[in-house]
């Protein structure tokens, strides 16, 4: 089998389920299935749980191109898309379950919210940056853009120390998680500030990864 | 022990069965509607059958209850607030059972005319137990409705005869790191300690709790003696209390020392008056329907014909 179709047919979809599994179990609670229920607040549940979904897909979708050059194995960059667009996924259902469900649709309150706590304005920023990466993430959309489209998706940086300071904001107390998930994007985004160190330097070989789907540059 | 104290009865009927269905037999049976039910064993389908804790007898005070669905004992002592126990809402359940509430004395101190450090039993024994149920409102935004069993705190403080100098009350729970691993961490300065003004104490409705359902309480919802005060956020309601003190000077309290900016020493529930980081105009009742759990939040948390008169005057903004 091809690269490409071991991954059209085994990797891919074996990435969609992993990444849809949330989503199901989240739906399994809220309808009592599968011995599954969401916890006493369900509402804070589903919050937390779709919010966090999509932060460690955003995590996981930039560590993908760090993982593929350690392991040379560039062909992993065939699934950063789907990883960056089920983030945005749960980014909008945790979106949807705070209008719907938190917030009753109640208009005035929410744009109360969005411009008066410095953390919701912040998780909104960071949805509506997402908007047009999702929206360019098509091979089309990339092939037009060009060269624009790598300055454009840099904004995923952006976004996820918007989410992770958005998560932080709003813990209580115990800030345990969100300094966490603070080391990890410091970890993710460390290593692109050492590879474009590195990539100025006179180094005479250069290794070129990154044009199976998307031509990143670091 | 609490055999004594409560003159506990030992239920005859099976562990399986549980307090909640109990609770709501016995209720039906007091009510006059039928001894079947309880026979029938009708036990609610939520909460696992905790480690048998004592019945307590008490009567409704249907004056200052609620009449709202109550929360289920199965979320009311599963989802907690207890960082002594750890930040986790499941961790009170889950690391509160080895707290020992037996022996347990209180200390009394300050602005009285009899001090001294009291057993538990010396605490209780003069109160007639009685049940409230009353609304709980958390900071976090989240509420409960919780059928409570104790007696108004006016009648122990008053025991004690505080002096004129007494305009305060002072409480601490137990600093024991051993028996409280969330003491370990330091997200908050142990001990807990918190304080009313020493009209909010003497108020009616404040009360010193020692159960919930018509049973002792679990050690994470504040065994053996926590307070209860039903207008203000939940963390003023001080957990396993062993110390009383009376005041000339407002007292420090942990969330204020924490927070200064998000948390004041009043804390009464006021959906006018946000939290910096958040909204408090609504809630979400824990137990209710994934639609219908957000609703507005009443000022005094629905208190208000019998507490607002204790603020007449005051800038609840300023002081929230």
């Amino acid at each position: 089998m091809t690269v490409a179709k071991r991954y059209r047919y085994i990797w891919k979809p074996l990435v969609f389920v992993a990444a849809l599994t949330p989503a199901l179990l989240l739906l399994a609670g809220v309808l009592g299935v599968a011995g599954r229920r969401l916890g006493a607040d369900p509402v804070e549940d589903l919050l937390l749980t779709c919010g966090k979904t999509a932060l460690n897909l955003l995590c996981l979708t930039l560590a993908v191109t760090p993982v593929a050059k350690i392991t040379h194995r560039p062909q992993l960059l065939r699934l950063r898309r789907m990883l960056g667009l089920f983030a945005f996924g749960y980014a909008l259902l945790h979106f949807a379950v705070y209008l719907v469900l938190d917030r009753s649709l109640d208009a005035a309150m929410i744009v109360k919210d969005i411009a008066k706590r410095p953390y919701i304005t912040l998780g909104f920023a960071a949805l509506m940056l997402l908007i047009p990466l999702a929206v360019t993430s098509t091979q089309g959309m990339m092939r037009r853009l060009g060269r624009r489209w790598q300055a454009l998706h840099r904004l995923v940086y952006l976004v996820v120390i918007l989410a992770a300071w958005h998560f932080y904001w709003q813990v209580k107390r115990d800030v345990t998680e969100p300094l966490i998930y603070a080391a990890i994007i410091a970890t993710l985004l460390g290593w692109r500030i050492r590879e474009r160190q590195r990539r100025r330097l006179p180094v005479p070989v250069t290794s070129k990864y990154g044009s199976a789907t998307a031509p990143e540059r670091i | 022990m609490f055999y004594n104290v409560f003159e506990y009865k030992k239920n005859s009927s099976s562990s399986e069965v549980t307090p909640e269905g109990i609770y709501l037999a016995r209720r039906r049976l007091l009510t006059g509607a039928a001894a079947l039910a309880l026979a029938g064993g009708k036990a609610a389908p939520s909460a696992a059958a905790p480690a048998a804790l004592p019945v307590l007898e008490a009567a409704r005070n249907a004056r200052f209850s609620a009449a709202e669905p109550l929360t289920s004992y199965g979320d009311i002592t599963a989802y907690n607030n207890f960082y002594e126990f750890g930040t986790g809402k499941d961790d009170p359940q889950r690391r509160a059972q080895a707290l020992r509430t037996h022996p347990w004395n209180v200390a009394i101190s300050g602005e009285v005319e009899t001090s001294g450090v009291f057993t538990l039993e010396d605490i209780l024994k003069p109160h007639p137990l009685e049940e409230r149920v009353y609304r709980l409102r958390c900071v976090e935004r989240w509420s409960m409705v919780i059928p409570w069993v104790g007696f108004p705190l006016a009648d122990l403080l008053q025991r004690f005869r505080p002096t004129s100098k007494a305009k305060y009350v002072a409480f601490t729970t137990l600093r024991d790191p051993k028996q409280m691993p969330g003491q370990r961490d330091g997200w908050l300065d142990w001990p807990y300690v918190e304080g009313l003004r020493i009209d909010e104490a003497m108020h009616p409705l404040t009360l010193l709790a020692v159960g919930l359902y018509g049973r002792v309480l679990p050690n994470q919802n504040g065994a053996p003696l926590r307070l209860v005060v039903p207008w203000k956020y939940g963390f003023k309601g001080i957990k396993s209390i062993v110390a009383i003190r009376f005041t000339e000077r407002q007292p420090p309290t942990s969330w204020n020392i924490a927070a200064p900016d998000e948390y004041g020493f009043y804390a009464n529930v006021n959906p006018a008056v946000d939290h910096p980081r958040w909204s408090q105009a609504s809630e979400r009742r824990i137990g209710a329907g994934l639609f219908e759990a957000t609703q507005p939040t009443l000022p005094f948390n629905g208190y208000a014909a019998e507490v607002a008169p204790l603020y007449r005057g005051m800038n609840l903004h300023r002081w929230f």
